[in-house]
């Protein structure tokens, strides 16, 4: 039982250091280089979330390149707002049932779907309908509301946030699998990937009031990177994100673009909402950190039109 | 009839109302549906009034019920719709363990001036206008916020011992939860209130019930001409005593053969305690017309004590926590007024109406309602306000309109409540992140729900808030969101009478459908 065991490793070497020991033992695991796919990024259009899902990630070698045997998953989607799917605010929970039966019939041991949620958690997750969807395929559904679920890790490669508080489910997990959906941002103009990772820490206070954009970038620098990031593009708020007022505030897009790379994923995903990756200042404050590609031109994408 | 399965009728009755009306104040895990409360707390009498005076429908006149029934049976209310009166029976009993069984109770004379004047008083303050009286004395109310500040958090407290155990096996179902997040100084009346109702009652059984209890003496009143009631049967009494060492309301006076019915809150305890077959109850004999005056006598300084009561409160409101000014912002926030919660129409309203009984604090999923201290001034203490650094209100949720049973929160529907307005934004642009840092923040515009709060440019790639008043609800959310200390760069001030807000503008997206990926 690896999480009791980083439990209990935490509580015994002290907090700092418990948490610097237990990462050792990650590196290992998440250390191995990523299985070679043919593709850098696979963009499928066209169909409905789950048989999106489907088509995209055959093209990448089927889940079983990325979830073994027994491996412990933890699925993150974006389910911070009490809004109901067609809001769009939250990611659509179609696709989070679909992910996590591919999860279980690659023979994973447990598969978790938590978020760190804004409005209230409980009422966040029903009205969603993330939770019923996960736990129908099968997923277990995970508080992230009260801070002892959070355990401080160290951002070496971090400008601003050199250390975090992020919950226990992505310290612990063996693979993490990051499902954004994608929105205009009323303060970083977009999110998708890499701002959906703020909801895996409990203080983001701090990331507001110390260069927010900054602070995502230092964040994507963090050891426990997704294993793998699936950008829900079906419905995209395209105006007063990232919660919206009305259904009007979205389009139907059918869309979705799986890949490996976070900023290669949010790059292709700006300019689905007509924006270029400049403008989203934590694009380039990535790129610097070396996260990933903002070169997407020069990358393998496999398009699918269903 | 003097049936011993009266008493046990009676009992069973009161240990279900008990237990329904303190999961109600303990269901923080909010599983009760919103419209249950409305039957659950029907016959609470004072809640029940004030609201009726409000809305006079069925669904509020539980009082007039109680009335009848009170006229009918005599003060069953008290025994077995009162939350507080079967906690003091459930202190009493405890009390009777530490106390031989056969001197339990004795017949005690009536503080006849003394609960009177109490009566008096509460209903004159009433009548002035102000419910601080009666929401202070009210024993739903007192039971409400004992149940909501001292006794939820127990629960809590052992709730999130199992969910630590439980988590361990990698079991969720039960999980951690936040206690309500309320000043110290909040603590203190329910304290000494209900230190007071349990000292009392596990000495002297419902001696609180018949001294300064208003509405025990109120329904006191009715009871003497009620219908049904205690009887002693001269030809069978042997003057034993054993009725009156059973009886908890120490309103037996069996030497005399006389039942102070004002103060008995049928119980039953005596019929069953009787050997003789001496005591009944039964519908009243008209020959029975015998007046009932007793000497008024003023004992043990109860006027005393309950003045020093009065007396020390302002003294503690002193103790407010005010907020210590660290280095960050430096404009502090201006408000005018208070934010009561929605459906509350007007802070003169909801503090004519609220009795602090603290349901909706409980009953809240967002924890942003809390008692307050001096907002609404002396009076109100305790009546529950919008605290914005602890939480703010769901847009999606009316939970604490459906809940209150005094009609402080007006019925607001879903759709209705999105269009109300209980407070207006300020944006304080100097302790802004945007503008002292020069870096993006936009955590209260992320977090509004009409947009009333809006990101516009700034200084090159930097976007700034800019807020309307005339789409917003008053939330907090943006207040909430906020990181900047001590002072919030954007803060909602309360409206002293609730007002409209404009539904968010509804505009056409106009955004060309995307036929290929654009990369």
């Amino acid at each position: 039982m690896k999480r009791r065991d980083f439990f209990i490793k935490s509580v015994g070497a002290g907090l700092a250091a418990g948490a610097a020991f237990s990462m050792g033992g990650y590196r290992k695991l998440w250390g191995a280089p990523a299985p070679a796919a043919a593709y850098d990024m696979v963009a499928v259009m066209g169909g409905e979330p789950d048989a999106m899902f489907d088509k995209g990630i055959s093209a990448l070698g089927g889940i079983t390149n990325f979830v073994k045997k027994g491996q412990t998953v933890v699925i993150k989607p974006n389910i911070g707002w009490d809004k109901t799917p067609e809001m769009a605010a939250n990611t659509n929970p179609l696709l989070i049932k679909r992910i996590v039966e591919h999860c279980i019939r690659a023979g994973a041991g447990k598969v978790y779907v938590f978020d760190h949620t804004i409005s209230n958690w409980v009422k966040s997750y029903k009205n969603s309908g993330i939770e019923k969807a996960a736990k129908d395929a099968g997923a277990k559904i995970v508080p992230a509301n009260t801070e002892n679920y959070y355990h401080e890790v160290t951002i070496p490669g971090a400008s601003i946030l050199r250390k975090a508080k992020v919950h226990e489910l992505i310290l612990e997990s063996d693979v993490f699998i990051n499902v954004p959906v994608l929105k205009h941002h009323s303060s970083t103009k977009m999110t998708a990937t890499m701002k959906n990772l703020m909801g895996n820490v409990w203080d983001r206070g701090f990331w507001h009031s110390n260069n927010l954009h900054q602070c995502i970038a230092d964040y994507a620098t963090f050891e426990k990177k997704p294993t793998l990031n699936i950008i829900d593009c079906y419905r995209v708020m395209m105006r007063h994100g990232p919660q919206g007022t009305s259904v009007s505030d979205s389009m139907v897009m059918k869309a979705q673009i799986i890949s490996t790379d976070m900023l290669a994923a949010d790059t292709a995903a700006a300019s689905m909402i007509k924006m270029s990756p400049e403008q989203i200042d934590y694009i380039p404050l990535a790129s610097k950190k070396g996260i990933g590609r903002m070169d997407i031109e020069n990358l393998i994408i496999h398009k699918i039109k269903m | 009839m003097n049936s011993p399965a009266l008493r046990k009728v009676r009992i069973v009755l009161a240990v279900v109302v008990f237990i329904i009306i303190t999961l109600s104040f303990v269901d923080f895990r909010h599983i009760i549906p919103d419209k249950w409360f409305n039957i659950i707390l029907f016959f609470q009498f004072v809640p029940s009034i004030l609201e009726f005076i409000n809305l006079p429908v069925l669904a509020s006149s539980g009082f007039i019920f109680v009335l009848g029934l009170t006229l009918i049976t005599g003060r069953s209310y008290c025994s077995v719709l009162c939350p507080l009166g079967i906690y003091q029976d459930i202190m009493s009993r405890a009390g009777g363990r530490f106390k031989k069984k056969f001197r339990r109770y004795r017949y005690g004379k009536p503080y006849t001036v003394l609960r009177h004047v109490i009566l008096a008083i509460t209903l004159i303050v009433m009548l002035a206008g102000s419910v601080f009286l009666i929401s202070l004395l009210d024993p739903y109310s007192i039971f409400g916020r004992s149940a909501t500040y001292l006794l939820q958090p127990v629960v809590i407290f052992i709730n999130n011992l199992i969910a630590a155990v439980l988590a361990f096996f990698d079991s969720y179902t039960i999980f951690k939860v936040d206690y309500i997040k309320i000043p110290f100084v909040v603590f203190i009346i329910p304290v000494l209130l209900l230190g007071l109702v349990s000292y009392l009652s596990f000495t002297r059984g419902r001696l609180y019930c018949n001294t300064v209890c208003p509405l025990g003496t109120f329904l006191g009143l009715i009871s003497r001409i009620s219908f049904l009631r205690i009887r002693i049967d001269s030809e069978n009494c042997t003057h034993c005593g054993l009725c009156a060492v059973n009886c908890k309301a120490s309103c037996i006076d069996f030497k005399n053969e006389h039942v102070d019915l004002s103060r008995c809150v049928t119980c039953f305890n005596c019929l069953t305690a009787c050997r003789d077959d001496a005591i009944s109850y039964g519908l009243v004999k008209i020959s029975q017309g015998k007046a009932e005056t007793e000497p008024d006598q003023d004992k043990r300084g109860f006027i005393t004590g309950i003045l020093a009561l009065f007396a020390f409160i302002p003294r503690i409101l002193r103790a407010q926590d005010v907020p210590v000014p660290t280095k960050e912002s430096t404009v502090p926030e201006n408000r005018t007024s208070p934010v009561c919660p929605p459906g509350g129409v007007s802070i003169e309203h909801f503090t004519k109406y609220c009795t602090a009984c603290s349901l909706c604090v409980s009953a809240c999923p967002n924890r942003v309602i809390i008692p307050s201290i001096m907002e609404y001034g002396i009076a109100g203490i305790m009546q529950p306000r919008m605290d914005y650094h602890k939480g703010f209100c769901n847009y999606e949720c009316i939970r604490c309109v459906e809940v209150c049973p005094s009609g402080a929160l007006l019925p607001l529907a879903l759709e209705a409540k999105k269009l109300t307005q209980i407070g207006k934004v300020n944006f304080i642009k100097e302790n802004c992140i945007v503008e002292t840092e020069r870096t993006d923040c936009g955590a209260c515009s992320e977090n509004c729900p009409t947009k009333a709060v809006q990101m516009v440019p700034y200084i090159g790639n930097l976007v700034i808030p800019e807020i309307n008043n005339e789409i917003c609800v008053g939330c907090g959310a943006c207040e909430y969101a906020c990181p900047t200390k001590p002072y919030k760069a954007i803060f909602v001030d309360g409206n002293p009478f609730h007002q409209g807000a404009k539904k968010p503008e509804e505009k056409e997206l106009k955004v060309q459908e995307l036929e290929e990926f654009p990369f």
